[in-house]
């Protein structure tokens, strides 16, 4: 395996009793790509994400996130990932403020650096004024980078992004993505899922899982020639048309 | 401000309520007697009983009746009891009729009114009522309701804790973060500690002045042995939340699931060596069960600790099962 690989994933399989959720996925996510991790609802591709992530222990396969192997090593890995979750995901009753040291300070930061690091997020999201208003009281679309942040306050190698944008306006959801490139050229890997196929377009390459299985992986431009289709859409249309699970 | 009002409401204003509502409501004792009497000779009513009677200030004295006047009177609640003076022979017999449509309180009453008339026979007993002279009933109910209200409030409020934030999905953030199950769960469990030292301190504060039970135990053994006892509802209740996934689960199983046995199998209401056997064994698992038990000798009958190192070692070994429980389950979930 090279080193080059943020994401080597050889087989991996999660069953539930005579369920298999997901079956015998294989690829490599290269260090500072975003990868979109498309497929219909129920595809199995939390549970793959849950196994990428360290939570949820595979039924077999092997692989490595950010050079640590998931069948052993995953605090290591809990360490060097971030996670965004598709519900909303920091605490309403805190203030930004609180939200943003409580997550620094779980992954073990500095006093320093977490006054460092907080008023450059301040800065970077224009949110000097709302660093005391509490979560809940802020507009979707602010909670959403705010949450971006968070996950990434201690500049983990990945981050994990599980429908990020679900229920937010086209606009916030373009802003949303610019923090997503800013974090991927600095060298930040991106894995992403995503109902919005039109988001697929901005990912440096995609995979779309189908029942259990990826049935397409390769950069948006590549697929749809490969497809003959003029969008994403039309690819995921073609590649699930044959779904079982729904 | 407050952020959190629901949980301030649960967490204080509940408690406070209810101690209240046990410690006044639920009365035992008897307080005032209404009592009419019927006498068939005129110069009975210079007779001793009526006058003992009278001059009682447990008493409420509502005159003499005709015979058949005084049941009417109990049925319509213009009185709780009767008494019927008959002559014969040169002796007077005394009847008590009492209004039994409350067992518990009719029982007192006959016994408390038979207890008047008899009282002056020739061979005096002398009955000394030790630890609670008064017989206040607070001072049985106090010790109960704490063991009930605290397993309550506590279990319900880390029941809810861990439940809300898998609802909320801020629980899966914790899970993909570095820190340890063990630490969730006592990071859970300390502000919830302090939060149930203020509801002791207020629920003793009221204990020992509005409900005006005796100062005469050691303060500190009681604070020690309910801080003891809450952070073992405090587990069960993070228990709780480990196993269930919704906040309706968790309030079900920790406010149902647990109040009924609290109230039947703790002594409190009942007391243990009356219920059946089996229920006594059962009623071993019940926590209350040893924390009444051992507040009762504690707070009423201010013993020294060695007179509870079994409730303390049960608490005690309970604590500890609960608290590795909800670790390995919260661990083994994720």
């Amino acid at each position: 395996m090279g080193k080059d690989n943020a994401i080597e994933i050889r087989g991996l399989t999660k069953k539930f009793g005579d369920f298999t959720a997901v079956d015998h996925i294989s690829f490599d996510v290269a260090q500072g790509e975003i990868f979109g991790f498309l497929g219909a609802n129920g595809a199995g591709k939390t549970t793959a994400m849950r196994m990428l992530c360290g939570i949820s222990r595979p039924t077999s396969g092997t692989g490595t996130v950010a050079g640590f192997d998931i069948n052993t090593q995953e605090e290591r890995i809990k360490r060097n990932i971030g996670y965004m979750s598709q519900k909303f995901s920091l605490y309403e009753k805190l203030t930004v403020d609180e939200n943003i040291r409580l997550f620094s300070t779980i992954y073990g930061m500095s006093r320093k650096e977490i006054k460092e690091k907080s008023v450059f997020i301040y800065k970077d999201l224009e949110m000097e004024n709302m660093v005391n208003s509490l979560v809940r009281d802020l507009p979707l679309g602010w909670k959403q980078k705010l949450a971006f942040s968070a996950a990434t306050i201690h500049s983990p190698e990945i981050v994990f992004l599980d429908e990020p944008t679900g229920g937010v306006d086209p606009l916030t959801r373009r802003s949303f993505w610019e923090l997503i490139y800013r974090a991927s050229s600095r060298g930040m890997t991106v894995f992403v899922t995503t109902h919005y196929l039109d988001e697929a377009e901005y990912c440096n390459r995609i995979s779309i899982m189908v029942d259990g299985r990826i049935k397409a992986l390769d950069t948006p431009q590549n697929l749809k020639k490969e497809f003959d289709c003029s969008t994403i859409d039309e690819v995921f249309r073609k590649v699930a048309q044959d779904a079982k699970r729904e | 401000m407050v952020r959190d009002p629901r949980t301030l409401l649960v967490a204080v204003i509940m408690p406070v309520v209810l101690l209240l509502l046990f410690g006044f409501a639920i009365s035992m004792e008897v307080t005032t007697i209404r009592i009419v009497a019927s006498a068939d000779r005129p110069g009975q009513i210079e007779n001793g009983t009526l006058l003992k009677l009278i001059a009682n200030p447990y008493i409420d004295y509502k005159g003499i009746v005709a015979e058949n006047e005084i049941e009417p009177m109990l049925s319509r609640g213009e009185a709780e009891a009767g008494i019927i003076l008959r002559e014969k022979d040169g002796k007077i017999y005394s009847h008590i009729l009492v209004d039994a449509s409350n067992s518990s309180m009719s029982r007192s009453y006959s016994a408390y009114i038979s207890g008047i008339i008899s009282g002056s026979g020739e061979q005096p007993v002398i009955t000394s009522v030790l630890y609670n002279p008064a017989l206040k009933s607070a001072y049985n109910f106090v010790p109960g309701i704490l063991g009930m209200i605290f397993i309550l409030i506590c279990s319900i409020m880390t029941s809810v804790s861990i439940v809300r934030e898998k609802e909320t999905g801020t629980m899966s953030l914790m899970m993909v973060s570095p820190v340890r199950p063990a630490t969730v769960i006592i990071g859970k469990l300390i502000p919830y500690l302090m939060l149930s030292c203020l509801i002791l301190f207020l629920m003793l504060l009221i204990s020992y002045t509005l409900l005006g039970l005796p100062f005469s135990g050691s303060v500190i053994k009681v604070v020690m042995i309910s801080i003891l006892y809450v952070i073992l509802a405090l587990s069960i209740g993070l228990l709780v939340s480990s196993i269930v996934d919704t906040q309706l689960k968790a309030l079900i199983v920790s406010a149902i699931l647990f109040m009924i046995p609290v109230i039947m199998l703790s002594g409190m209401i009942f007391p243990i060596a009356n219920i059946p056997k089996i229920l006594q064994w059962l009623s071993c698992v019940v926590p209350a069960r040893w924390y009444v038990s051992a507040m009762r000798k504690i707070m009423i009958q201010d013993l020294s600790l060695e007179y509870i190192s079994v409730e303390l070692t049960v608490l005690f070994g309970m604590t500890m099962a609960m608290l590795s429980l909800a670790i390995f389950s919260f661990k083994r979930k994720y």
